[in-house]
């Protein structure tokens, strides 16, 4: 059974937030998600390798060679918010920080 | 002037190198034929025209390539492929104004070749869905009835194949979002093998998951395009370095003495009464044709569903980290901390099924329940590919229903996740081994909306399911069948 406590804790997790009535609808869906996967644990998978990728390749390496980007201009077009040709943010070190 | 229910690309590219038309000329009536049924189908989030056409002109001043069957062909794009200049929202709110400044490999390839993108389709929000209801533009409708779902997630490039708007479109598959989507609309479509085609430029849902294929009418154009967009690329370290193979080579061939496979799982209860029928009846053609057909038993099929929903769920919530209102896309107003422009962007910029997958993976992927879920699953994958490797060991194809029904009723199950899951059962099992399946068209149901037939292969041997496709398809007439766009009053 899952909590709304654990919902909420995965939400931090996730930089989520919900209001109370999402809360509520979240964790009914979620255990029951998690209720229908639960059925894995039927598989007996002792010694079972798991598969997080189908191909047969192992590490795929380039040369360090410096390669032109897109440019600043290009890249800043889609910032919310900037100024000066930078990214502008709210302050990090802040009384208001939560 | 141009009616793509009656042509396929190469009879377009006929009359483009003939003169019987210009670039400009089919272009324009691409658009008018789209302005005359967007209104039922709601397709595209974007299109693509002012530039389209500029493009159709300098292509008519060049002259259409007698030698590159694509050259001057319009063609649809989901929503989630990034083209250069032209908005990409990947049908969500945290992108919906976001504009990418450079191509995704596949939109190089095609450009080379002088295809023409009409726009961008219509999706479920990041891909996350069966239905395309989970899109922040609005609702796609089923060309064969304006009341039901055209599935998803590909759901916009079907129903503007269906429907005669393009001739073919891009569409990516995670779980199934080719070839379901391809199904209910009564058109082809093909997830290739894992790695067969870059995914630099897709927007990244499950990434030992996604890959992007094509949907069309015919399976011959499915092949062209196919063709146009595989190979090995530097940018994607999981694209494989195999040869590609001309996949029209494949058609109009004989199949006889080919060895097929059906897992009596994939025809259980809980699979509709029609789509049985077709099957049935798909199975008589194939068999009619010369191939061999056995019953077989994949064990591990019914345990796919949930093992898939913990890993693509998983690599979702690591992948659209990155969807933090800092430097691209929604960035929520009002915001004081660092923080609470995350929290509240990511917030306000997702839908609920996207949260919900976000959760999911975060959970699965949390300390105290990684071995219990991810690690769990990422076990049964195993399985389930050993099921399939061994089968490919005696059969060239497994053949089963594409979607356990034929097209449901909008608002049907969108209010029911697990329901919603259960329905990608089918297709769900090639992603997670990583061969390729396509979806044919294979009869109608009672209510007269399309079924396909699904056709699997060992990694890389896409040319064996265009072979059989091709056959079946020369054999029967579904893919001739004209959508009544009927319905549609609500």
């Amino acid at each position: 059974m899952i909590s709304k406590e654990q919902v909420t804790h995965v939400a931090d997790l996730a930089r989520l937030e919900f209001d109370e009535a999402q809360l509520n609808n979240f964790t009914t869906q979620l255990d029951k998600i998690v209720d229908f996967v639960d059925q894995l644990n039927e598989v007996d998978t002792t010694g079972i390798e798991p598969t997080t990728h189908v191909t047969s390749a192992v590490n795929v390496f380039r040369d360090d060679v410096p390669q032109k980007g897109e440019g600043r201009a290009a890249l800043l077009k889609n910032v919310p918010e900037e100024r000066d040709g930078l990214i502008r943010v709210p302050a990090i070190i802040d009384k208001e920080e939560d | 002037m141009v009616d793509y229910f009656k042509e396929d690309i190469t009879s377009l590219h006929d009359k483009l190198v003939h003169k019987e038309i210009t670039v400009r000329q089919l272009v324009e009536a691409t658009y008018d034929y789209i302005d005359k049924t967007e209104g039922k189908v709601n397709a595209f989030i974007t299109l693509n025209k002012e530039a389209a056409l500029k493009q159709a002109d300098a292509l008519d001043e060049k002259g259409v390539d007698p030698d590159n069957l694509l050259s001057g062909i319009p063609l649809g794009i989901k929503d989630n492929i990034v083209t250069k200049g032209l908005k990409t929202t990947a049908a969500s709110h945290i992108l919906d104004n976001f504009m990418p400044v450079y191509n995704a490999t596949v939109m190089d390839k095609l450009d080379a070749l002088d295809t023409i993108t009409v726009g961008k389709t219509n999706m479920d929000e990041f891909a996350m869905g069966g239905s395309t209801e989970t899109s922040y533009f609005g609702k796609t409708h089923n060309p064969w009835n304006l009341d039901k779902v055209p599935g998803g997630s590909s759901g916009g490039s079907a129903a503007a194949v269906a429907a005669g708007e393009v001739i073919a479109a891009l569409g990516t598959d995670t779980g199934g979002s080719i070839r379901q989507p391809a199904a209910f609309n009564g058109i082809f479509g093909i997830k290739p093998t894992y790695g067969r085609v870059s995914r630099w430029g897709l927007m990244a849902f499950g990434s030992s998951l996604d890959q992007i294929g094509v949907m069309s009418r015919t399976i011959k154009d499915s092949a062209l395009v196919l063709n146009a967009i595989s190979g090995h690329d530097e940018h994607d370290g999981t694209s494989a370095a195999a040869d590609v193979p001309d996949f029209t080579a494949a058609l109009n061939q004989d199949i006889k003495g080919l060895k097929i496979a059906v897992p009596k799982e994939y025809m259980d209860e809980g699979v509709d009464d029609d789509v049985v029928s077709a099957i049935k009846a798909a199975i008589a053609t194939f068999e009619k044709l010369g191939a061999t057909v056995e019953e077989v038993t994949l064990p591990y099929t019914k345990y796919a569903v949930p093992a898939y929903y913990i890993i693509a769920s998983s690599e979702a919530s690591s992948n659209l980290q990155r969807y933090d209102g800092i430097r691209y896309g929604f960035r929520a107003k009002d915001v004081n901390s660092l923080k609470s422009v995350y929290v509240r962007s990511r917030s306000e910029g997702f839908g609920d099924e996207v949260k919900r997958r976000i959760m999911l993976g975060s959970f699965s992927l949390s300390a105290g329940y990684y071995d219990a879920y991810f690690k769990k699953a990422a076990q049964v994958r195993t399985l389930v590919k050993r099921d399939f490797d061994q089968l490919f060991e005696k059969y060239d194809l497994v053949l089963g229903p594409t979607a356990p029904t034929p097209a449901f009723g909008l608002g049907e199950k969108i209010t029911d996740p697990v329901t919603m899951y259960l329905n990608d059962i089918l297709t769900i099992p090639a992603n997670l081994a990583g061969i390729p399946a396509a979806s044919v068209p294979a009869g109608f149901s009672k209510d007269g909306l399309p079924i396909g037939v699904q056709l699997m292969a060992k990694a890389l041997d896409e040319a064996t399911i265009f072979k059989a496709a091709d056959a079946f398809e020369r054999h029967t007439d579904f893919h001739n069948q004209v959508p009544a766009f009927k319905g549609g009053q609500n």
